[in-house]
């Protein structure tokens, strides 16, 4: 990643997150998915399934991944490459924690 | 011509002497038997699994009916014998049958002992020997308080088990200083007492009972001589058994104890065989059944003219409640001329003893870990000196002669006549060549053809590693399909946990369950979502998380993200002020499809998350409420329009229809159920293809169910006629309730009574009234929690984040 494409914008507290969950960001056109794991974690990833599109943060988080709700793909929180047998990837974007307030690098998706 | 057999009893033991005699003989004796309980025969030593709600009373049936049907036996059920006629050779029942015998065999077990106490004879004072005193326990424990249990034996810590299990408070009284004090030293006794405390079931030892009060005829507590009293809403008295030799004494035969048999097991009257716990032998009175199915054999021998003898056994026992590992065998009784090894390890609550005597063992405890118990019994029974190995022998077998042994390798060195099925006398040899003879790949074809493990259970492991020895590869223990990759259990095994340890939460269930993932997976958590909900209608909080995503924003999402709304129009019947509603809506949020769907009501389609609260806001306003269009839940109820227009109608189909989604909305359940209620049999709603529905005819009403016309089309079965809408309302909410408690989640109703039997759905909802009426209740006090409507509850609120961004970002910040 290229640093000077970094651009960091505060997008609320963790606590906003419900655990084993995701909210939404609208960045213009492109919706970002931020999930919080069991063990609070934060991850990014753009809200549309390599399959067909589908809402991602709407799926079910477990284990470092969510299940995307339209037809079962299973992607990974953290690079956004579907598991198993699927092949294919949505765009992740860099995650910080400043205390609670969660901050996301909207300059360079991954 | 054939011999003329009687049976007085239908217990364990006679039910194996039958077995073994029409294998011996087939068709050489006319069998009639006498059970003084209402019932076929059953496995006595699995009550406490019914008790604690692991087991059904189905499950633990030896023989039903159709067996004796196909023996050709007389079972006479609910039918005391009272006498016996010697000279006549015939017996008599206490209703009035008479039968005639050749041969006769008294097997009348034992009773329990009953101390006289003041109050003995209260409402409320129990005893745990049979079924109709698991179900009185069962039906006590759902009207709660706390039960009382005197004696802190097996039977007594079995009961207080299964009776905390089922929600009692409990109280175990024992007379003397520790629990189980003939076979485990005051400390095992303890760690006994510590398990016993965790799972909540207080022990007071050294109690000694003064009175049971009463008040209105009816237990209300307990009296200690030091003057404690406990409040109590049933007392269970398990404090021994008596050989039930009452009828063998009035007919003049010779008893003691128990009824006295010599080793060919003939009483004093050569045409009279004793068996099964009513028996003495060799001054000897048992109460395990391994050596009552011997005198069985001997007995069914004996009639074949094979001049067979009994000698007498020495038992070894479990504690049959599940998490407590408990395994005793022989004789524990101090003397002079005898020798203890112990091994106590308190963390990991192990206590293990040996009782020597010449350097042979003669009484074995093991507690926390038994799965050496049937080596240590194999070398007590073979009386084996064991002075080599006298230095590790407490440790067991994996640590004779060098390292360590596996599991496997220490079941592949058992010697072939060890036993390894203490119930059934069954040893390794038999085992292994039955698999290997007899093609066998199953515990259940392994139960089936040798009986091991098929009375208490508790050698199934060492069963397992036999089939694995013989099959290697190709035994798959694991013929249960796990729920999903994060366990090796079914969904049938985990329901059955949820209710029997009282999991009430996700994690719970995960932590006890082993789970091998840290937080579940998207298939088994909205299960494990489902049977909490369903088990525990008041405790359990709901997780949204675990919720497939239409049911945690109760709306149906689309293929583009969008989302629809189909209200509820009960029984299909709209008005124009609800269509009015509608109309505004569509206008107001510009709602690009509106669509009549196949469930007769109208979907709105293509809505924004945002937006939702505010549809749902002026639907509501109109009366309308979610229509659960997307739940494993109660859809709709279609009906036609019966008597009020129709001229065939026969009965007000519409009504019934809309009374029933009335009372059903709401309540989840294992997959989504479709009903319907047709006025005649001409169907124009189509019940005959739904979950659950319902034909009207003159006398009544024509209960379906189990009918299917998605991804797999079937045409219902019939349930039963029944003549009044509410008798109609309260058989299809008992199955309704039935599937939700035996259900596999995303198992549709036709599927799962195609499992279970649909003749078995059939008698518990049409000829068990008692079973549907508590099926109906316990849908009542669920829906208590569940006729909420979710979508009033979002707009005035709730979850309010599901609906909006968590933050939306101006262009500048992104640029
Ligand atoms: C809207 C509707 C079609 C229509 O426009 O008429 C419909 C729409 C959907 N059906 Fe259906 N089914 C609709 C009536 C039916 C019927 C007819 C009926 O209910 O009388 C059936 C056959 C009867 C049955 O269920 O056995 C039916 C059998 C299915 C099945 C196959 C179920 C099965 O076990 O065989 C699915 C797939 C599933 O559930 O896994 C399904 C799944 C769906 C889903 C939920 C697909 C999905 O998972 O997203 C569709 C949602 C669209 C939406 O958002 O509204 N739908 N679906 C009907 C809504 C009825 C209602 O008012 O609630
Ligand atoms: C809760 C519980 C748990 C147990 N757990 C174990 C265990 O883990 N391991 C173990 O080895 N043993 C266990 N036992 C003991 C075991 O069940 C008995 O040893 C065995 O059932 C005795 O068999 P039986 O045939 O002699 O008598 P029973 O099985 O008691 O049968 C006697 C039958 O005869 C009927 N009868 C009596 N009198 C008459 C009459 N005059 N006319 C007609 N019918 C009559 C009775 O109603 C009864 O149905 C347990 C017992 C109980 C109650
Ligand atoms: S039949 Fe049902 S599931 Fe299939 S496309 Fe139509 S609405 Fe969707
Ligand atoms: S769109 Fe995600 S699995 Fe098909």
């Amino acid at each position: 990643m290229n640093a000077l494409t970094e651009n960091w914008v505060a997008i609320g507290a963790v606590s906003d997150i419900p655990r084993r969950g995701s909210r939404c960001v609208k960045n213009g056109d492109t919706t970002i998915a931020i999930f919080r794991t069991v063990d609070d974690h934060i991850y990014a990833l753009e809200d549309k399934c390599p399959h067909k599109n589908g809402p991602l943060s709407q799926g079910i988080v477990h284990d470092g991944c969510v299940t995307c709700p339209l037809h079962n793909w299973v992607i990974s929180l953290e690079t956004g490459q579907a598991q198993g047998a699927d092949e294919g990837g949505t765009l992740s974007f860099g995650v910080k924690l400043d205390g609670d307030s969660i901050l996301l690098d909207i300059g360079g998706a991954r | 011509m054939k011999k003329k057999l009687v049976v007085v009893g239908n217990g364990m033991a006679p039910g194996r002497m039958l077995e073994h005699l029409f294998e011996l003989s087939p068709d050489g004796f006319d069998v009639t038997v006498f059970n003084a309980e209402p019932r076929v025969n059953y496995n006595r030593l699995m009550l406490s699994p019914v008790l604690s709600g692991e087991k059904t009373y189905e499950d633990i049936i030896t023989h039903d009916d159709a067996w004796y049907e196909q023996q050709g036996i007389t079972l006479h059920k609910g039918s005391k014998v009272s006498r016996i006629d010697r000279g006549a050779k015939t017996v008599t029942s206490d209703n009035g049958i008479t039968a005639s015998y050749d041969t006769l065999i008294v097997a009348t077990g034992s009773n329990p002992f009953i101390i006289p106490l003041p109050g003995k004879d209260l409402e409320g004072v129990l005893t745990y020997r049979d079924l109709d005193d698991v179900e009185k326990m069962l039906c006590a424990a759902r009207a709660g308080g706390r039960a009382v249990v005197i004696g802190g034996g097996l039977l007594g810590l079995e009961a207080a088990a299964g009776l905390r299990q089922q929600g009692m408070e409990v109280t175990v009284l024992h007379l003397m200083p520790s629990l189980m004090e003939r076979q485990l030293d005051p400390a095992a006794g303890y760690l006994l007492e510590k398990a016993f405390a965790d799972r909540g079931i207080d022990v007071i030892t050294k109690a000694n009972t003064h009175e049971i009060v009463g008040k209105d005829g009816k237990v209300a507590g307990v009296k200690l001589d030091n003057g404690t009293v406990i409040d109590a809403a049933i007392v269970v008295m398990a404090v021994g058994i008596r050989p039930g030799i009452d009828l063998a004494k009035e007919s003049g035969l010779d008893v003691n104890r128990g009824i006295l048999v010599g080793d060919d097991m003939q009483t004093s009257d050569p045409d009279i065989y004793a068996l099964g716990e009513c028996v003495e032998h060799r001054s000897q009175v048992y109460g395990l059944v391994a050596p009552l199915y011997e005198m069985a054999v001997t007995i069914a021998e004996n009639l074949c003219g094979n001049k067979a003898a009994y000698t007498g056994s020495v038992t070894a026992t479990k504690l049959k409640v599940t998490g407590i590992d408990l395994y005793s065998a022989g004789d524990f009784a101090e003397a002079e001329d005898r020798q203890e090894i112990v091994l106590r390890d308190a963390t990991a609550g192990v206590y293990k003893r040996l009782v020597l005597k010449d350097d042979r063992i003669i009484g074995a405890v093991l507690y926390g870990e038994t799965s050496d118990g049937p080596w240590f019994f194999d070398l007590l029974k073979k009386q084996t000196d064991i002075s080599d190995m006298r230095e590790t022998l407490i440790f067991g077998q994996a640590y004779q002669g060098g390292s360590p042994l596996d599991p496997m390798a220490a079941v592949a060195a058992l010697p072939d006549d060890a036993e390894i099925c203490g119930c059934n006398g069954v040893c390794k040899s038999k085992i292994s060549n039955a698999i290997v003879g007899k093609n066998l790949n199953s515990l259940d074809d392994v139960r089936a053809h040798t009986k091991a493990s098929a009375s208490c259970g508790s050698c199934t492991g060492l069963v397992e590693q036999l089939l694995s020895l013989a099959l290697g590869e190709a035994y798959n223990p694991a013929a249960v399909q796990p729920m999903c990759g994060c366990t090796e259990l079914g969904h049938d095994d985990v329901r059955r946990l949820i209710v029997a340890k009282q999991l009430k939460t996700i994690p719970a269930v995960m932590q006890e369950l082993e789970w091998k993932t840290s937080c579940g997976c998207a298939k088994c958590r909205p299960a494990l979502n489902y049977y909490l909900v369903c088990d525990w209608p008041d405790e359990y909080a709901d997780d949204y998380q675990s919720r497939f995503i239409n049911e945690r924003v109760h709306a149906n999402i689309q293929k583009d993200g969008t989302y629809s709304v189909v209200p509820r129009m009960w029984g299909g019947v709209t008005s124009s002020k609800e269509l009015r509603a509608i109309a505004d809506t569509v206008d107001k949020f510009d709602i690009p499809m509106v669509k009549v769907t196949g469930g007769q009501r109208i979907d709105l389609l293509g809505i924004r998350k945002e937006d939702l609260p505010a549809v749902w806001g002026d639907l509501g306003k109109a009366g309308f409420v979610s229509g659960q269009a997307y739940a494993k839940g109660l859809r709709t109820v279609k009906t036609c329009v019966g008597t009020d227009w129709c001229r065939f109608g026969t009965q007000d189909s519409t009504g019934l229809g809309i009374r029933i989604e009335k009372f059903m909305w709401g309540s989840w359940t294992p997959a989504k159920v479709k009903m319907a209620v047709s006025g005649c049999p001409r169907n124009c709603s189509e019940a005959t293809c739904k979950d659950v529905g319902i034909i009207c005819v003159d006398s009544g009403f024509e209960i379906h169910f189990a009918g299917a016309a998605g991804l797999d089309i079937k045409g219902t079965e019939i349930l039963g006629m029944v003549k009044t809408e509410d008798e109609a309302l309260e058989h299809v909410v008992a199955l309704v309730q039935m599937y939700r408690e035996q259900g596999r989640y995303l198992e549709r109703i036709y599927k799962w009574s195609r499992r279970i039997g649909y003749d078995e759905v059939r008698r518990q909802i049409m000829d068990d009234a008692d079973k549907r009426r508590a099926y109906f209740e316990r849908f009542v006090f669920s829906q208590k929690f569940a006729q909420v409507d979710p979508w009033s509850e979002r707009v005035s609120g709730k979850d309010k984040h599901e609906f909006q961004p968590m933050a939306t970002l101006s262009l500048e910040a992104a640029e």
